[in-house]
């Protein structure tokens, strides 16, 4: 990305007792499981809307862990949509097309909005196909 | 071509309805809007046609101009700077002369009304207006006559929102923002020296989305991203409530990374995005760097009294804060005193390289 990885730079910690923002967005993650669970109300939470380090960042994504399902999506540049270990809980990561991040979220539902298909392009899909169906 | 809503735009340069979902998600991640928010900001897309945007440079470094084309979300920022229409801007126009101002009439001509006027930098009242001219047209007078048929304002930076360094003590040139001359216009001020750049870009998104300026606090500014203060959204708050602060810019407390507010960070009186939008391609923010905050997008901070000086400290000494500390502020006034002292005596006790004093340069 730039020259600055080539400078021996050593950044010291923030020392072992972290700045405990990860800690509360946990809870509010698990707050919005519970109303999926009883309601069906997916919540979306915009990561780059929160005053996080890499410290807090790196915390968060170790306790969320990996889970069964990674996908990519091809549009606008790549996104990476992967389950966490706590299904339900998703990280959807969007990037241009230079592979820089644009926006990351916490997407908590049954599925995150990117991996379903726009109505109109099931629409366009059937014309398209009746079409070369005739041709 | 100019008819041409954003959707269709994109569409046209092979973007899909997914991708258009996902900018839409990204752009109302710059606006600062909940992502609840995100289906609406797609319907109001999906509609937008292409404003006529005319910017205007005065009293100003071109640091504004430069933060927006570095910033570090340039596929968004270029498909945004795509599909407003930007008739004049003079650092960045291919045309110069006559052609550049015939380019700013025409547009002026056929968007009356309805176009967005960007000013960064101040105005000098000085001398009839006569310290800075663009073609032989004061500062003064070209502002006047734009604004004239302009639908809202933003002004970008510091200098053109509060009237910024070039109205540093004693403003030779007499220095005003553009609030100070235009009182008939729906005005919104972008602040920072300069501006964060997706903060610039999110007020045009905002516009363009909705076709109307967002929420203002007291000083113009949008409330989503001048809503709190650099301190409240700081990552390094949790140090300052445990009491833990670096005296000087080498000793242990900077090296792990402890509140600055001894250094004479402006976090607390500051309101500011920098915590969570960042800089340089979201690498870091000045307090992240190791450098307190200056308060650049605050009205004055230019002669706010010394960059090192901690918030809690008096201009001069202790003895001038007990006799100015009225009775309510005899509390704070001691307190301060004690900071004072314990500041200076730790400063001499730690000294490594530089200390609050070496930067003053005060006896």
């Amino acid at each position: 990305m730039s020259g600055l990885d080539a400078i021996d730079v050593r950044v010291e910690g923030l020392g072992s007792l972290g700045t405990d923002n990860a800690l509360p967005l946990l809870h509010e993650i698990r707050h919005a499981l519970e109303r999926l669970a009883s309601t069906g109300e997916p919540t979306t939470i915009d990561l780059s809307s929160i005053p996080f380090s890499q410290h807090d960042r790196d915390r968060l994504f170790e306790t969320l862990g990996e889970g069964e399902v990674r996908a990519r999506v091809d549009a606008f540049g790549p996104s990476t949509v992967r389950e966490t270990a706590f299904p339900g809980v998703w990280l959807v990561q969007h990037a241009n097309p230079h592979d820089e991040e644009l926006s990351a979220f916490i997407e908590i539902s049954r599925l995150p909005n990117i991996l379903t298909t726009p109505l109109a392009d099931v629409e366009d899909s059937a014309v398209a196909l009746a079409a070369k169906l005739a041709g | 071509m100019d008819d041409l809503t954003l959707s269709e735009r994109l569409r046209q340069r092979g973007v899909s309805r997914r991708g258009f979902m996902k900018f839409c998600a990204a752009t109302a991640s710059m606006m600062a809007l909940p992502p609840i928010l995100i289906p609406k900001v797609a319907a109001a897309l999906e509609q937008a046609r292409r404003p006529s945007v005319i910017w205007l440079s005065f009293q100003e470094c071109t640091g504004c101009t430069e933060s927006l084309t570095r910033s570090h979300a340039p596929s968004l920022e270029g498909l945004i700077f795509d599909h407003i229409s930007l008739d004049y801007h003079h650092t960045l126009q291919a045309a110069s002369g006559d052609a550049a101002e015939h380019a700013r009439e025409e547009a002026m001509k056929k968007h009356w009304g309805e176009y967005l006027l960007v000013v960064d930098g101040s105005i000098p009242l000085g001398e009839n207006g006569n310290f800075s001219a663009i073609a032989g047209i004061s500062n003064l007078e070209m502002l006047k006559e734009v604004a004239e048929g302009a639908a809202a304002i933003v002004s970008v930076g510091t200098c053109a929102a509060y009237g910024g360094l070039p109205m540093a003590n004693p403003n030779p040139t007499g220095a005003v923002s553009v609030e100070e001359i235009i009182k008939d216009k729906p005005i919104v001020n972008v602040p920072g020296c300069p501006p964060i750049p997706t903060v610039i870009t999110g007020v045009l998104a905002h516009f363009l989305t909705f076709g109307k300026l967002p929420e203002l606090d007291h000083l113009k500014r949008p409330k989503v991203f001048f809503g709190q203060n650099i301190h409240d959204r700081c990552y390094r708050r949790p140090f300052y409530e445990r009491g833990q602060f670096a005296e000087t810019f080498d000793d242990e407390g900077a090296r792990k990374g402890w509140c600055l507010f001894k250094l004479g960070c402006k976090g607390p009186t500051t309101y500011n995005a920098c915590a969570t939008a960042r800089w340089n391609q979201g690498t870091s923010w000045p307090v992240e760097s190791g450098h307190g905050c200056i308060g650049c997008s605050e009205p004055g901070f230019w002669d706010a009294g010394g960059f090192y000086r901690a918030l809690s400290l008096p201009f001069t000494d202790v003895g001038e804060t007990i006799l100015t500390a009225g009775a309510a502020g005899i509390a704070v006034g001691a307190a301060a005193a004690v900071l004072n002292k314990k500041t200076k005596s730790d400063a001499v006790n730690n000294r490594e390289t530089i200390t609050i004093k070496d930067l003053e340069k005060e006896s």
